[in-house]
């Protein structure tokens, strides 16, 4: 497992020479200038939205990381042929996948460690001198531990997203993954619709199809608690476990397709 | 070329670039067309798909939107011809986006139903919105008060006012004054005392938007109070001077009253035609209840 993680601090070093943390600046402009716009035109919802905003752009700065990195984590190496070199020293074909994998994971921690911290902070600021009376007719406090929730089910979607990128880049070329990958995170978010796929269509085989699509491609969707977080909706652990739980399973079956694939292909 | 040189020619290519185009605008003024505001797509559900898992982020967008078209409409230069038609498709976009989005809710309550040209005056959607967000939320008295509302102000209907005031007191959590509110609704539903109770309580309210538009109401009401005692005034010039045709200069030179009465705005009373004294169109306190948007009764 050394082998891994000497892969994995090499992708992280290489995030930080490649100036993926330079989305963290953007990510600040836009809070920071968004709780300055907000308060004259959201007539008092500038917490509320200043937290669908805090939680949108981790994710979705999240997602292009998980993507346009995950995607060429392995097919630029193959590419750049720096792979030849690498399996001439001791390291297994799953290493280096996991490792990949490990490195982008720890990439995408810190970015969303410091969007969390920059958030929280950029409430503080924003909720200082409100009147308690009036926070009391918010949904929930300005400074709520549960937004932990919401940021934790978002790494744990990034860490699924992720590994559908990667799976895909083991065999084939960086566009063509990151359409399927896109394609994949698109399909889930509209899971509901496959399960629900014999009353849209009509006829026992729509739902059957429908049915097993369900099941079997990744559920989205079942990651997104911003809504019920921000209004102050009590989302229990044992949802977060169950969750957690599924996106890990599901991720282990992807790393092990990938290195399965990757453990195949030949670079001679 | 030198970086720094080419650094230096773009941005000078640059400003020439901003330079023209400002003065293109100046010499070809675009022609000033009062154009309606577009709203592209109108169903909820598809935005919901296409929003995928930022539906929260979409229904602010949304409501951001709708604030600024209600207030552009609202404040729009008087030869503008004001249509809330986007107010309700937006509303309704929000809150299909972020079904607990109370504000929505309860800023649709007040101002859907506001008669024209405060708003688009249309209680019935109104009362749409608001039941959408009842069976998002059943227990959101809330939501139950301002159907109250919309009955009692709106629509003038005091026993169905009082009977969701009564469902939103029976509410765990619900203010304690609701219930007396209903009561008062019922027994004296329509009388300025009653109105009073109502908007004094929605006054007090924590959101400030609420606040303001009961104290607009309060407004109205004082306003409707020095109504009555000026109409009696009009009434007694009348009859001393039948058939001739009242302003304030003749009531002020009759010593009737003391000067040409304004209302909170600071805006003149006007006596119409028929001898009928009301707040000016051009007050903030216009419409008063009854009163349309034409300035008859």
């Amino acid at each position: 497992m050394n082998a891994a993680r000497s892969v994995a601090i090499a992708v992280f070093k290489e995030s930080v020479r490649d100036r993926i943390f330079y989305n963290l600046v953007l990510f600040a402009v836009l809070l920071v200038g968004a709780s300055i716009l907000m308060g004259q035109l959201t007539a008092g919802q500038d917490v509320k939205i200043i937290k669908d905003l805090g939680l949108t752009a981790t994710s979705v700065f999240g997602l292009f990381i998980s993507i346009f990195v995950g995607i060429n984590l392995v097919s630029k190496e193959v590419e750049r042929r720096s792979v030849y070199p690498l399996f001439a020293k001791p390291i297994r074909r799953s290493e280096f996948i996991i490792g990949k994998y490990a490195g982008l994971l720890l990439t995408l921690m810190v970015n969303v460690v410091v969007m969390t911290v920059a958030l929280y902070t950029v409430l503080f600021f924003l909720s200082r001198g409100v009147s308690p009376n009036v926070q009391r007719a918010w949904d929930a406090p300005p400074i709520d531990p549960a937004l932990l929730k919401a940021i934790g089910l978002i790494y744990v979607d990034l860490a699924l997203v992720t590994a559908v990128a990667v799976l895909f880049s083991t065999y084939s070329s960086p566009m063509l993954s990151a359409v399927f990958t896109f394609g994949l995170y698109v399909v889930g978010q509209c899971n509901e619709d496959l399960r629900r796929l014999d009353q849209i269509v009509g006829g026992p085989a729509a739902g059957i199809v429908g049915k097993a699509c369900y099941y079997l491609l990744p559920d989205f969707a079942r990651f997104d608690i911003k809504l019920a977080v921000v209004h102050g909706i009590p989302v229990s652990a044992g949802y977060m476990l169950w969750t957690t739980a599924y996106a890990a399973a599901y991720v282990a079956a992807l790393l092990l397709g990938a290195c399965v694939i990757f453990s195949r292909r030949d670079f001679k | 070329m030198t970086r720094a040189g080419a650094g230096a020619a773009a941005t000078v290519c640059l400003g020439a670039a901003v330079a023209l185009h400002a003065a293109q605008d100046a010499r070809y003024p675009s022609p000033a067309i009062d154009r309606p505001e577009l709203l592209y797509v109108r169903s909820g559900d598809t935005i919901k798909r296409l929003a995928l898992d930022y539906d929260a982020f979409a229904a602010d967008v949304y409501w951001i939107r709708a604030l600024q078209h209600f207030g552009g409409e609202r404040t729009a230069p008087p030869d503008h011809v004001r249509d809330y038609a986007l107010l309700y498709p937006l509303l309704d976009l929000t809150t299909t986006l972020d079904p607990y989005f109370s504000i929505a809710y309860r800023f649709g309550a007040i101002y859907l139903g506001e008669p024209y040209p405060g708003g688009p005056g249309r209680a019935d959607l109104a009362m749409t919105l608001l039941r959408k967000g009842l069976a998002a939320q059943p227990q959101k008295w809330q939501y139950m008060q301002d159907i109250g509302f919309v009955y009692y102000w709106h629509l003038q209907d005091y026993k169905s006012a009082a009977t969701w005031f009564q469902r939103a007191s029976e509410i765990q959590g619900a203010p304690s004054w609701l219930r007396p509110l209903a009561a008062v609704t019922l027994a004296e539903g329509g009388h300025r005392s009653a109105s009073r109770a109502l908007f004094g309580q929605l006054a007090e309210s924590e959101e400030p938007w609420l606040r303001d538009a009961a104290r607009l109401r309060l407004r109205q009401l004082d306003a409707m109070d020095v109504i009555d005692a000026l109409q009696a005034r009009v009434a007694l010039y009348q009859r001393e001077h039948p058939g001739e045709p009242v302003t304030w200069q003749k009531l002020v030179a009759a010593r009737l009253v003391p000067s040409v009465p304004v209302d909170s705005a600071g805006v003149p009373f006007i006596i119409e035609a028929t001898g009928r004294v009301t707040v000016a169109r051009e007050s903030p306190l216009f419409p008063l209840p009854g009163q349309k948007p034409d300035n008859s009764s």
